[in-house]
């Protein structure tokens, strides 16, 4: 029996879907990474001198208004790791792709820092303007909730053997999860109560951040991003080796 | 270094913490990143011979 050029091989994917092969995901991320780690180090450095050093205190808010360079840009990478967890669950869920599952995984212990920062800054930077560390306020609870979601996610990977089952059990609760990455950005106007106030940075309003606290501000957020990229790409790298070097020692088992 | 008059405390243990964690989590990262290099690089040297 003959078979035509196009049964006998298959279409390799391109464009996008092409780094779904690890091997050019592992050649993209080798050439992109020195480039990201750079860029990265220089916004963050640039933007924390620069917010810290050289920029005056609030008239309110006084000297603390200096932890708004370390506060808004983690929690906004602890909300948008989550949503990329989000993207990368469901193209495995649909699309089977493992490096998107593997990707996923990656950003969770930099999405859980990044929850942390933001809650802990959070609270320091509550103590003394709010007169409390803590408060059950909407939005404060709901990222208390994501950083409990962030743990179980990476306990669920740890805890399951079979890493297609856990990729699978763990893409369901990122989903579930996502409610509250959700409800952390806009619990504020869900609830029209609790002291945290709303968006600093929207573009649509009025009563903004004053432009002398905003660039340094825009400096540490793209810093933030670039870490994000940077970090997730690197421990993708490294989950797709031990995934490897799991198969391999397997085959060697087997011989 | 600014005068951070009576929030200095509040501003540098914010700083510091937030610091500590980024730092920590790149050092982690490349400590795990170097460990799977080298044990992949092992595993395929060892299937060599075999191939």
């Amino acid at each position: 029996m003959s078979m035509t050029e196009d049964t006998a091989t298959p279409k390799r994917p391109s464009g996008f879907w092409s780094y779904a092969n690890p091997v050019k995901f592992l050649g993209l991320s080798e050439r992109v990474l020195p480039a990201l780690w750079g860029l990265a180090a220089l916004s963050l450095i640039v933007g924390l001198i620069w917010g810290f050093f050289f920029t005056p205190d609030d008239f309110r808010q006084g000297s603390t208004v200096k932890i708004i360079y370390l506060h808004v840009p983690s929690a906004m990478m602890a909300i948008n790791a989550w949503v990329m967890m989000l993207v990368a669950s469901l193209i495995w869920l649909i699309r089977r792709h493992h490096v998107s599952a593997l990707a996923a995984k990656a950003a969770a212990p930099v999405g859980v820092v990044m929850t942390l920062i933001a809650l802990c800054t959070g609270a320091i930077w509550g103590q003394p303007m709010w007169g409390d560390w803590w408060a059950w306020d909407p939005r404060l609870t709901s990222f208390l909730i994501l950083f409990l979601f962030y743990l179980g996610y990476i306990a669920l990977w740890e805890a399951i053997e079979d890493p297609d089952t856990a990729a699978d059990l763990t893409s369901v609760l990122c989903l579930v999860g996502s409610v509250f990455a959700v409800l952390s950005r806009y619990a504020v106007n869900f609830w029209n109560q609790g002291l945290h106030q709303g968006a600093s940075l929207s573009l649509d309003k009025e009563e903004n951040v004053a432009d002398v606290f905003y660039f340094p501000l825009l400096v540490c957020i793209a810093g933030f991003v670039l870490l994000f990229l940077a970090l997730v790409l690197y421990r993708t790298g490294t989950e797709i080796r031990l995934r490897r070097t799991r198969a391999l020692q397997a085959r060697e088992a087997r011989l | 270094m600014p005068d951070l008059g009576k929030y200095a405390d509040a501003v540098l243990s914010a700083y510091g913490v937030s610091i500590l964690l980024l730092v920590l989590l790149v050092a982690l990262s490349l400590r795990q990143g170097k460990r799977a290099r080298r044990a992949l690089q092992d595993v395929e040297k060892r299937s060599k011979p075999n191939a």
